[in-house]
């Protein structure tokens, strides 16, 4: 039964939720994670893809919840020039094509393993305060209207996120900072076990269309469209249109809609008796639009942080900054980086882009990580890329 | 001028949530609730909805 307080209450069971409730129920502490939808993980709003080495830092994998592995990645131009990418690299941005139905349960079970209550059709509803310091969350559970004290909360809730907004914290996101998404499951689509990104204004502007193998012959296809240069119901349409085009004869057997955050790094994700984790917190890659690993190894050092926090009985926002400091240490640099590069990507002409992956394209790339990519693009095309020269100075 | 959903073609994905500047948006489980008080019919919702079942309709 659910009880009228707990030393942590954590809002949100997706990867960041689990993450952190795992952690600081392992730790010894009395959690409960608490979940708005009856189904955890359903409706999947993800293609799915996350780095191998990633995932096993946190799980033991499964095939239960690995649909696919990747061998390589395809990147083509709006003209179709190919660059290809061999998997030993490319591992780190795609390696699982992941079931999330499956995993995000698992992780919670997970939490539920180390001793954490976990409590589905329940949302928060707002927060409960005492001299400006979160004590706890009003909610309703099984439409029962509910009030639970906590020594600490935490927001995972994802990127509709309001826990956040409901402490005092600005994370509403401008339409320039959230990617907007229309996936499709397709059945019958041949693959060979690799990851295709499609770069082109008229194909996704802003963005880039994905096609994530899934094996038996099924692919997650998707676009995403910079918030800022859609309109409502563009994903959709440009996603049918590109499926029309490139699988003519694939079935379409799950929709999926969905936003990701990439505004980089926000200026503050925590509060008196309160932190954000995962895309709660915009912790989501702003080039790629990943957020799994992100949310998961944040979840953790959100954990221990919370256990620490709790442990010594102060969860003041000085006290906090300690996770403060800690994620930004272990991520940070990485969001802003992909963020000085997502800015100028989205400037770029369908012909700038073409002159980029022309300039690059019989060089030996396959070995590359993004950010090799990244780097010879620069030496390569420095007056095309000029804003990148600061991701490169105050090495030497 | 109120922002109007369209239940019927709705993903409840929670995007319009996100970029809503005055959370006068909530997504409960499949039901997006407009709180009209809130809204001041800036329309960053409409645009963003990755499948359009969202549009601000005059009185
Ligand atoms: C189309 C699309 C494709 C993507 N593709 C990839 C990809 O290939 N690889 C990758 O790494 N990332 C991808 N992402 C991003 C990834 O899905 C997210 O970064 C990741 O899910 C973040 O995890 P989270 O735990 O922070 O949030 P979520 O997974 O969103 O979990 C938040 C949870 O909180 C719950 N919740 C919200 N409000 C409340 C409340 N008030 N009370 C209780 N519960 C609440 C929600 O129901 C949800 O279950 C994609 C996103 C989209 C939209």
């Amino acid at each position: 039964m659910i009880k009228d307080r707990y030393d942590l209450v954590v809002v949100g069971a997706g990867p960041a939720g689990s993450s952190t409730a795992k952690t600081a129920a392992k730790a010894g502490f009395d959690v409960l994670l608490i979940e708005k939808r009856q189904e955890i993980g359903d409706p999947v709003r993800c293609a799915e893809g996350a780095g191998k080495k990633g995932i096993k830092r946190h799980v033991k994998p499964d095939p239960r919840w690995i649909s696919a592995e990747v061998k390589g990645s395809r990147i083509f131009a709006p003209d179709g020039t190919k660059l290809e990418i061999s998997e030993e690299r490319s591992g780190a941005e795609v390696g699982y094509v992941l079931e999330r139905k499956i995993f995000d349960r698992v992780l919670a079970e997970q939490a539920a393993d180390a001793g954490a209550e976990v409590m589905v059709k329940t949302p928060a509803t707002g927060l409960i305060t005492k001299n400006g310091q979160v004590v706890g969350i009003r909610g309703r559970s099984l439409g029962e209207a509910v009030e639970i004290k906590a020594g600490l909360v935490v927001g995972a809730d994802g990127v509709e996120s309001l826990v956040g907004r409901w402490a005092g914290i600005n994370t509403t996101l401008a339409p320039s900072e959230i990617e907007t998404c229309a996936q499709f499951l397709l059945k019958g689509v041949r693959n060979d076990d690799h990851s295709e990104f499609y770069l082109s204004n008229r194909l996704a502007p802003g963005g880039y269309a994905w096609v994530f193998p899934k094996g038996d012959g099924m692919a997650n296809v998707g676009i995403g469209v910079l918030g800022s240069r859609s309109e409502g119901g563009m994903p959709i349409e440009l996603l049918s249109r590109f499926v029309n085009d490139k699988f003519p004869s694939a079935k379409v057997v799950e929709v999926i809609v969905g936003g990701v955050p990439v505004c980089g790094p926000i200026e503050r994700t925590i509060a008196d008796g309160l932190m954000l984790v995962g895309d709660a917190a915009r912790q989501s890659d702003p080039l790629t639009g990943g957020g799994i690993l992100n949310a998961l190894d944040v979840g953790v050092i959100a954990g221990e942080v919370a256990a620490g926090s709790l442990e010594e009985g102060d969860v003041s926002r000085e006290a906090l900054g300690e996770y403060e400091k800690r994620w930004r240490e272990k991520i940070g640099v990485s969001l802003e980086r992909s963020l000085v590069v997502k800015e100028r990507l989205v400037q770029l002409s369908d012909e700038d882009l073409n002159t980029l992956a022309h300039s690059i394209k019989d060089r030996n790339i396959s070995k590359m990580g993004l950010f090799g990519m990244v780097s010879l693009l620069f030496k390569t095309n420095p007056k095309l890329l000029w804003s990148f020269r600061k991701l490169f100075k105050s090495k030497g | 001028m109120t922002v109007c959903v369209n239940r019927y073609r709705c993903g409840y994905c929670g995007a319009c949530v996100g970029v809503c500047p005055n959370a006068a948006i909530e997504l409960v489980e499949t039901w997006v609730s407009v709180n009209d008080k809130a809204c001041d019919d800036c329309s960053a919702c409409v645009s963003i909805c990755p499948i359009g079942a969202l549009e601000v309709r005059g009185e």
